[in-house]
């Protein structure tokens, strides 16, 4: 069966979709907590680099790829919290705040990341789960990497924080309605800086991601820009956080139908269809767009859909 | 994009107003538009300051890095030629942010547009290669192509804004990595180049058909083109009745439409136009640098064009100078790092601070009494 061709791109579509999505369901979920509390970053790609290389250099010097995630994060949550710090004064445009945090964390990464582009740090040990399958392809595909584990968890804690909790109320109220989060007397202002800098935080551990495991080494073409996907990710999923797994595997998959279609042969044309999750978002933008339903679950307050 | 209104600014608008009564108006309006000077002015200096305390923490002279950004962007011939090709592309960008940022629209699609203006001019190239086809021909069809190319796509977020109400920004952004996936599919496979195995390219477009340096310049007509358009779009916005039908329509779209203003054909003939600068930096990229296109064209100059634009505030002509500012950094790169030992990156996080700490000193504009003056004084 493992020789069909159909079969092969399948599995290895899998596989790529597990490996490839753990960046892109952090970065998602980073934004969707910050796009929830009314403010968009577009700077994620800036803290995906960052973070990449802080994991790297931490993991290197301290012999703990575990620490290398908690270096990532901390990268994340100093440009998280710049970008929020910035975007809470005055007439600073969120847009391009964001811009400017994206330049500014590739910057920091390359210059700090110099040394770091030839040594060997140890890598996160993956957990073999398709032992019981016996075909070896499968096998492969189903090495998932604890990090994969964490961000279904992450999604899933979020999601059910979003519907149940005050924390979640107070979010998504300021999302919606800076005047109600003001009659609740919450300070609008506090909480979009503490989501942006939370969801830099996981977009730091996304990129850790990068270095630590898959690719799962430090250079400066580490990221192929999944953290500034980020954005489309999250209108792609709604803005929910369990759909953002789904876009996550989604992005994912498109992203690994090239190289497996070249398995199989087939080498003409797939870049095309790495433009597919674009296409696709725009797509959904614009059937959304006539009907005040499909946006519901927008934020009110978000530039973007205004 | 704050949505409080600063309570403090028309108090200090009236007061001042009364405060001046009998001032020459001319002299007033210089001390308003001062403002636009000193508070960036004083901004790139904190941020040189910043990046200072940054050097002296790693263990980096700041008066060396200094003197040395100066010789590589600004100090001799070659660096100016090296500083302008750098900034060429950014006007051409920036412009294409701040066309439509008139409008209230915020575009930040010219990576794609760029890419796809390059590549359309190379493509319009090849295949008159070695046909003997007069450059007088073959030149204004390239440029053609990559205004329209660049044109229709922005031209595209521009329609689905209009008709579908679909965000420019988030539409752009997207039409962007589509654009780059175009160009990417012909160039590793229909349109690739065999003599190239390492990097996926079209054939070269040429000598006959490429773009020469300017006259007693090591300067591209690029860099003449971008301060051109600069100043016509400028004009434009400022002194016509399109440019103030533009304003008003970017202070209340909805204000604008009541009125009766062409709302739907501002925002096409904006994004067209912004499209088409993008394009036509593409076609600079690839007529008078590269002499091919390939990936090298998504090389970023889209993303800091649009910081350009932010930090020009918006004004056409604003941005010359600002992307001189950047390109000049760009081209200091390579000097700082052979001579102090430093990453290329150097000057990306001098950047950094600069983008930073002059996005964040917007907050301070009409907070100052020293710049106000009556009705028009003090609004950012």
């Amino acid at each position: 069966m493992s020789h069909d061709p159909l079969i092969i791109v399948l599995i290895a579509m899998i596989g790529g979709a597990i490996r490839v999505s753990t960046p892109f369901m952090f970065v998602a979920l980073g934004e969707c907590l910050t796009e929830k509390s009314g403010r968009i970053n577009l700077g994620l790609e800036g803290t995906l680099v960052l973070g990449a290389m802080l994991a790297y250099a931490t993991a290197y010097q301290t012999g703990s790829p575990w620490l290398g995630i908690l270096a990532g994060g901390a990268a994340g949550v100093f440009l998280g919290s710049l970008h929020g710090y910035l975007c809470k004064l005055p007439k600073v445009n969120d847009i391009a705040v964001g811009i400017a945090m994206m330049s500014f964390g590739i910057g920091l990464a390359f210059f700090f990341g110099k040394p770091y582009i030839q040594p060997q740090a140890p890598r996160l040990p993956a957990i073999p789960l398709g032992g019981w399958t016996g075909v070896p392809q499968l096998a492969e595909a189903l090495q998932i990497n604890p990090l994969f584990l964490v961000g279904i968890a992450a999604a899933i804690v979020m999601a059910w924080a979003f519907a149940n909790t005050k924390w979640g109320l107070i979010i998504r109220t300021t999302g919606d309605s800076a005047a109600a989060a003001r009659a609740m007397g919450v300070s609008v202002d506090w909480v979009r800086y503490l989501a942006t800098t939370i969801g830099g935080f996981l977009a730091g551990v996304g990129g850790s991601f990068l270095s630590l495991s898959y690719p799962g080494s430090w250079n400066e073409g580490l990221s192929s820009g999944q953290g500034l996907m980020a954005v489309a990710l999250v209108i792609f999923a709604r803005w929910s956080p369990i759909r953002c797994v789904m876009a996550a595997l989604l992005f994912g998959a498109a992203g690994a139908l090239g190289p497996s279609l070249q398995s199989v042969g087939i080498t003409q044309g797939y870049y095309l269809f790495n433009a597919a999750p674009y296409i696709l978002t725009l797509l959904i933008l614009i059937a959304s767009s006539g009907s005040q339903q499909a946006f519901r679950a927008a934020p009110g307050e978000l530039s973007i859909t205004k | 994009m704050s949505d409080v209104a600063d309570p403090t600014v028309p108090l200090h608008g009236a007061a001042l107003d009364r405060a001046s009564a009998g001032k020459s108006p001319t002299l007033m309006r210089l001390r308003a538009a001062s403002e636009f000077i000193v508070i960036p002015v004083l901004a790139v200096m904190a941020a040189f300051l910043l990046f200072s305390l940054f050097l002296l923490a790693i263990g980096k002279s700041p008066l060396t890095f200094l003197s040395l950004l100066w010789l590589g962007g600004f100090g001799t011939a070659f660096s100016w030629g090296n500083t302008l090709q750098r900034a060429s592309p950014l006007i051409l960008t920036a412009l294409a942010v701040a066309v439509p940022a008139q409008l209230g629209l915020t575009v930040i699609g010219g990576e794609g547009a760029l890419v796809l203006g390059g590549f359309a001019a190379a493509a319009i190239a090849v295949p008159f290669v070695g046909t003997g086809m007069p450059a007088l021909i073959v030149m204004p069809l390239m440029i053609v192509f990559a205004l329209a190319a660049g044109g229709l796509w922005v031209g595209l977020a521009g329609w689905l804004r209009y008709r579908r109400g679909v965000n420019e920004t988030i539409s752009s952004l997207l039409l962007s990595y589509i654009a780059i996936a175009i160009m990417n599919f012909f160039v590793e496979g229909p349109m690739r180049d065999l003599n190239q195995p390492m990097k996926a390219s079209t054939l070269p477009i040429g000598t006959a058909y490429m773009v020469p340096a300017m006259p007693h310049l090591s300067v591209h007509w690029g860099f003449a083109t971008g301060v051109v358009l600069a100043l016509v779009l400028g004009v434009l916005m400022q002194r016509t009745t399109f440019g103030f039908a533009a304003k008003i329509t970017g202070g209340n779209m909805r204000a604008a439409q009541a009125q009766g203003l062409p709302v739907g054909r501002l925002i096409l003939t904006c994004a067209l136009i912004s499209g088409a600068c993008a394009g036509l930096a593409g076609y600079f990229e690839v007529a008078a640098v590269q002499g091919r296109a390939n990936a090298s064209l998504a090389a970023g100059y889209g993303f800091t064009g649009i910081l350009v634009s932010f930090l020009a505030r918006h004004n056409p002509i604003a941005v010359v100078p600002v992307a001189i500012l950047f390109g000049g950094l760009g081209a200091a790169g390579g000097i700082v790092q052979r001579r102090m030992g430093m990453p290329d990156a150097t000057v990306l996080v001098l950047q950094g601070f600069i983008f930073v700490v002059l996005l964040a000193s917007e907050t301070l504009y009409g907070r100052f009494r020293i710049f106000q003056m009556g009705g028009s004084g003090g609004r950012a």
